[in-house]
């Protein structure tokens, strides 16, 4: 009888085309999603090369990153001077090349990682790659998912394979009955806190336990977004009900008998009773508050009710020495209270924390109640098809009565690509990153989940929502 | 890929944890359809003050690391964004090797890919060599060698030993394209393919229709 094996296991080892000398195996990769900041990148330079695509059915081009949020907007507009070349080389290639192609104006346009498990794109057990850390979101319908860069995504457009080292496993249980009030991103954000911005290196991160398993896809997908944060390549949560429930019926998924066997493979894969993980990490979600960073890195958090920390309590003097950057950096003092820090603009945006469920909870909060006078609040849906389903139910009126901007689905202000509207001021954030200048020169970051960040918007600061909106 | 047996120059130190990708090169210099530029952008924010001057407290703006071809840092380098300009950019400025505890994944992979070689070593040995190098006022050499797995500080007599992924190592020694390297595989993924495609036809998603004669926009 074989050894119990980790999903991971199964999904790398349903995969392996052959091993490449002792430290790589060469994979087939299912799926290769390309957007037009590094997709057009890789396109160009196959082209250069003289090849062609090896198996275009399995590739899929989006339009987000570098696409202007304004509503209304043109096909080619951005804030980018470099913007509409690389969006219009990428609509050219993806024509030519008969890739199944997202545009701006699409109404299944959206974030890359909000948008294949909306398709049907990312499915169980199947691998997918995408030029973009955050690729691993997709973790959350159970797809082994991960971040390439530029020349690896030629190499997949070649040959839809890709040599890749194989990873450890670990298990990140999340135990208890989530708080009111607390969402997937505050377990991840405090799961950060607890290993580090670098606690997942060379792992494959599982994450397990009985929060997770009553935790509903969107927010799977918020948890596994992040797993790049503490430096995992991968994360996922292993197929169950709730997602063969989710991706039934999307436009990629199979359909009729070839859905009811997928299924019972994607079952087959679970991860079997006794299978080895080199690391586990449990969290008793049970006490856990609203997380908010004060630092520039994912891992300077706490929770809102928390005062920052001192740099005296880093775990080491070079973990000491980047926290006192980061309150330079971010005008914060140790020891002061976290909540009541004013702050310049709310946004609510990413493909961690844009989906519908996000929108919902924010708008929840917002209902009846108006953004604090001089606070810049801004909501981009993580895709159109969330757009319109937020406009259906009512809460873009919501949004704009409180005193948010309402804007067509992109990445939009998650990295500064050449607006330098945050620049100097402080955001709260729903984004993943708080880097110095992520989101533009000398922005001051705060990430926090859409429930802290609309609390904030109408509190003018650091604020969390009543808990029985949550 | 570019090639990489060995180097020996000039080494800068940049002893912080969690240096991402952002910090190497911002976002708003990714753009372009161009496959270089980027070297005069690397670390901007960093590098240069808020009117385009250099900053003078950054290192890399201090002579010799001016010409600086390995890189000390510290743990989880290159975390963060996928971008592969980031390796462009330290490949562009002239650097050849980054040393650190470790690396962020994707950055590492794409390093091999440019010409670039991380090496792995222990915090105390990167920072034996960082003092080295600033009691020398930058000039002690650090010599990296792939074929050794060396690293070697000799005016200070330090000599650490180093393992690179085997087939990563042997596709920077000889420069393989790692696109053709697999394309000699093709019965083989091909075989592989047919029997996959049994067990999960699901996977093998049809192409959407070619439009040979694409409209222009504007």
């Amino acid at each position: 009888m074989s050894p119990p094996r980790t999903y991971f296991d199964k999904v790398w080892d349903d995969h392996l085309i052959c091993a490449l000398g002792q430290d790589l195996a060469l994979l087939q990769i299912d799926r290769l999603v390309l957007h037009e900041l590094s997709g057009s990148q890789a396109v160009r330079a196959l082209a250069e090369h003289g090849r062609t695509p090896d198996s275009r059915g399995q590739v899929f081009t989006v339009i987000e990153h570098l696409i202007s949020t304004r509503p209304g907007r043109g096909p080619n507009e951005s804030v980018s001077v470099s913007g509409p070349a690389m969006i219009d080389g990428t609509r050219q290639a993806s024509r030519t090349y008969g890739f199944h192609f997202i545009d701006h104006d699409d109404p299944r346009q959206g974030i890359a990682h909000v948008v294949a498990p909306e398709l049907g794109i990312a499915l169980p057990g199947t691998t997918l790659v995408c030029c973009d850390s955050h690729t691993c979101t997709v973790g959350g319908v159970g797809a082994l998912a991960w971040g390439i860069g530029a020349s690896e995504a030629e190499h997949v457009l070649a040959t839809q394979t890709l040599a890749q080292a194989k990873p450890k496993n670990m298990r990140v249980r999340f135990e208890g009955v989530i708080p009111a009030g607390v969402y997937a991103k505050d377990l991840v954000l405090a799961l950060i806190g607890r290993v580090g911005a670098n606690g997942g290196i060379g792992y494959a991160v599982e994450f397990a336990g009985s929060a997770i398993a009553q935790l509903p896809i969107e927010g799977r997908l918020t948890l596994c977004n992040m797993a790049v944060e503490f430096s995992a390549k991968y994360g996922f949560v292993p197929p169950d009900a709730l997602t063969f429930e989710y991706l039934h019926g999307k436009a990629y998924a199979p359909q009729g008998a070839a859905w009811d066997d997928a299924v019972a493979y994607w079952r087959s894969l679970c991860t079997d009773p006794g299978a080895h993980f080199d690391a586990e990490v449990l969290i008793d979600v049970s006490a856990l508050a609203p997380q908010v960073t004060w630092g520039t890195s994912p891992q300077h958090v706490c929770a809102a009710h928390d005062q920052v920390p001192a740099p005296a309590d880093e775990r080491d003097d070079e973990a000491r020495a980047e926290a006192q950057k980061a309150l330079d950096y971010m005008q914060l003092k140790a020891g002061q209270s976290l909540r009541g820090v004013p702050i310049d603009v709310a946004y609510i945006g990413s493909c961690t924390n844009a989906r519908l469920s996000d929108l919902r909870v924010a708008a929840q909060v917002l209902k009846g109640h108006k953004v604090k006078p001089g606070v810049q609040a801004i909501c981009v849906p993580g895709s159109t098809p969330v757009k319109l389903a937020a406009e259906a139910e009512g809460l873009d009126r919501i949004f704009i009565d409180a005193g948010f901007e309402w804007h067509a689905s992109a990445c939009g202000f998650c990295g500064h690509i050449g607006d330098d509207r945050l620049a100097n001021l402080r955001v709260i954030s729903t984004t993943n990153r708080n880097f110095k200048g992520r989101q533009g020169p000398q922005t001051r970051t705060h990430l926090a989940s859409p429930a802290t960040v609309a609390a904030s918007a109408l509190a003018g600061c650091i604020a969390t929502a009543p808990k029985e909106q949550g | 890929m570019e090639t990489f047996t060995q180097v020996c120059g000039v080494a800068a130190p940049m002893l912080q944890i969690n240096i991402d990708t952002d910090q190497i090169i911002p976002a708003r210099y990714l753009g372009g359809t161009d496959a270089k530029g980027y070297g005069a952008h690397l670390f901007a924010n960093a590098r240069f003050l808020a009117d385009g001057q250099p900053n003078p407290e950054f290192v890399l703006n201090q002579r010799p690391y001016d010409q600086a071809q390995v890189l000390l840092a510290d743990r989880n380098f290159g975390c963060g964004s996928s971008r592969e300009r980031a390796p462009k950019a330290l490949r562009e400025f002239g650097f050849r090797c980054v040393i650190a505890p470790s690396f962020g994944g994707i950055f590492f992979n794409n390093c091999f890919r440019n010409g670039l070689l991380p090496v792995m070593l222990p915090i105390e040995q990167v920072r034996q060599l960082a003092d080295a190098v600033q009691q020398s006022d930058g000039r002690a050499p650090v010599a990296v060698d792939l074929h050794s797995q060396t690293v070697t500080l000799a005016q200070a007599g330090l000599a650490f030993a180093f393992s690179a992924p085997e087939t990563l190592r042997q596709m920077l020694l000889q420069g393989v394209d790692e696109i053709d390297m697999t394309l000699t595989r093709r019965a083989q993924i091909d075989a592989w393919r047919a029997s996959d495609r049994q067990r999960r036809p699901w996977a093998y998603t049809a192409p959407a229709p070619s439009q040979a004669t694409p409209e222009t926009n504007p």
